[in-house]
């Protein structure tokens, strides 16, 4: 969990942190963001709206487009470029009510036979009254386990902040895959360093002990492979990132499609129940 | 500036002589204040006499509230291997082993087998006074084992939260437990074995957003804490102050959460009655 720019602080980071330099470049203003690859490395992306049930989060965007000319299930956070589209997006914090529209897209996906790509970029799933009446909690965990139920191809991948079960809502996938300069992370380093040290100025020190940046977690086995990114950063070179992405959706997609609906679903399954086991045992 | 000097210091009266000691015979409710005579609580299962308010209890006291009588273990000895090395005002390995001696526990749940009015049934519990009941690795793995056991025997299985949500010091590992959760029970659903989630006070974050909301039924004891955000984040991020029983029990039954608010004393007799209606006795 987060909170917008809740860092208020005077100790700021050392400039020659790298893993906050990471951070920053994660959250860069000029970083693409997931309509800019959903209208790049897709083609024909066609915006389906709403829950069914009661409202459409523009925090979240999907719809059916093209990848390579074969018809995908593209699902993405959308934070929004400048202040008005910021608002417009609640920075990129969906409500229930985005998680419920995610699922239905994803359903929908399923029951046709097409595969699913999904970008994860959020701060977290919005902490407000709104979303609390409507089951925040509820709409995510639905989401985990219906995910795991899906029954076709899903890709997740993390294009600027995994912001913890906010972005897992989405994440539960074949392969997940994170840009280089992405991070993915159980609570933000802000509100970490929070509750640690009372400061959240203290953020550059838990940035480092959480692990959050690409490379830390897939030495933890968390994600499946790290998408390189431009000299500088993703917003250096945005048509050179999209070509990076487009290279790792292709591959994946290509790794799953021997599997029948059977064996995708079995897939995912293992791959979650052999995550992250770091327990230790008597024999 | 006072306008009276005092010579001499006031009549300090050390904090421990203020109190009256009762020989622990008598304890304050937290919620109407009233002296509770402490047997009278005990027999309550620890629920106000007098207002009904439950105060929180041990995960142990929680099992043996509802098994007919001795329960087995499992999993008992998993211990977190601390992959991040994590270190914040004390290393996470120290904090670890510091719990484990306090509590007697490897972790924060623990995992039972035995019988609820007859029934063989598999029942998790939360403990809270282990690192906020926090999920991780070790949590997360001994809920999924239970679950595959439910499985293979067909028995129903229940959890017990009362949790702060994942476990901060296991980063991403922790946050990847509500999958591996959600998951398993994505296959306990598939072969119609019950669920039944029992959410306690508090149950928040990522224990709230995975298992706690998944039960065939979920149901809460009266007045608990249960939400996603927690209220300080909620009222940072929206600058408000949050409206008199915003994130209760009470609340959520209300907007549609919950299947019921059910207070301790009849918890037992609940479960039994909801679990008759899932399956036939043998």
């Amino acid at each position: 969990m987060s909170t917008p720019d809740s860092a208020a602080s005077l100790t700021a980071p050392q400039p020659s942190d790298p893993i906050w330099q990471r951070v920053e470049l994660a959250r860069h203003p000029k970083r693409p963001l997931a309509l800019d690859y959903i209208e790049r490395v897709f083609t024909d992306f066609e915006e389906f709206h709403g829950d069914r049930a009661y409202a459409d989060d523009s925090a979240i965007v999907g719809g059916p487009a093209r990848f390579d000319n074969r018809p995908v299930m593209v699902i993405g956070q959308h934070k929004g470029r400048d202040t008005k589209q910021k608002l417009q997006r609640n920075f990129g914090m969906p409500k229930p009510e985005g998680y419920r529209k995610a699922l239905r897209l994803m359903k929908m996906a399923s029951k046709f036979g097409r595969p699913i790509v999904t970008l994860l970029d959020t701060p977290g799933a919005y902490p407000g009254i709104d979303a609390e009446e409507r089951g925040q909690a509820e709409a995510i965990a639905v989401n985990l386990r219906e995910m795991a139920r899906l029954e076709v191809p899903v890709i997740a991948i993390v294009i600027g902040e995994g912001g913890s079960g906010g972005a897992l809502a989405l994440g539960v996938a074949n392969r997940v895959y994170m840009l280089e300069n992405s991070i993915y992370s159980v609570i933000s380093p802000e509100s970490c360093a929070a509750i640690i040290w009372r400061d959240a100025g203290q953020k550059h020190l838990a940035a480092r002990a959480l692990r959050l940046t690409a490379r830390d977690l897939l030495g933890l086995g968390i994600i499946d492979k790290v998408i390189g990114e431009p000299e500088g950063g993703a917003h250096e070179d945005h048509e050179k990132t999209f070509e990076s992405m487009g290279a790792a959706v292709r591959a994946g997609l290509e790794e799953l499609a021997p599997l029948t609906r059977a064996q995708l679903v079995d897939d995912r399954y293992q791959k979650f129940r052999r995550m992250a086991g770091f327990f230790s045992e008597p024999q | 500036m006072s306008w009276w000097k005092r010579d001499k210091p006031s009549v300090q009266t050390p904090a421990a002589d203020r109190t009256v000691r009762t020989e622990g015979l008598w304890v304050k409710c937290d919620e109407c204040r009233q002296i509770i005579f402490k047997n009278d609580l005990e027999k309550n299962h620890q629920v106000c006499p007098k207002c009904g308010f439950h105060f929180k209890i041990e995960a142990r006291a929680r099992l043996e509230l509802l098994f007919d009588g001795p329960f087995e273990e499992f999993d008992k000895e998993l211990r977190s291997t601390d992959p991040l090395e994590f270190v914040d005002s004390k290393p996470y390995k120290a904090r670890l082993k510091q719990m484990q001696s306090s509590s007697g526990l490897s972790d924060a749940v623990i995992s039972a087998h035995g019988k609820l009015d007859g029934r063989d049934v598999n029942i998790c519990a939360l403990e809270l006074r282990f690192i906020g009941g926090s999920m991780g690795s070790v949590m997360g793995e001994k809920i999924t084992r239970a679950i595959e056991r439910s499985i293979a025997h067909r028995e129903p299985f229940i959890i017990i939260s009362a949790s702060g949500g994942a476990r901060m010091q296991e980063g991403a590992a922790s946050l990847m437990q509500m999958a591996k959760i959600s998951a398993a029970l994505m296959r306990l659903d598939e072969v119609h074995v019950p669920f039944i989630s029992l959410l306690t006070d508090p149950t928040t974050g990522g224990v709230t957003a995975s298992f706690a909301m998944l039960g065939d039924i979920n149901i809460a004891e009266p007045g608990a804490l249960i939400g996603f955000a927690g209220p300080r984040v909620i009222e940072q991020t929206i600058r408000q102050k949050l409206p008199d029983g915003f994130q209760t029990s009470e609340f959520l039954l209300k907007h549609g959460f919950l299947d019921a608010v059910v207070p301790r004393g009849e918890l037992k007799a609940f479960l039994s009655r909801s679990l008759d209606f899932f399956v036939d006795r043998a």
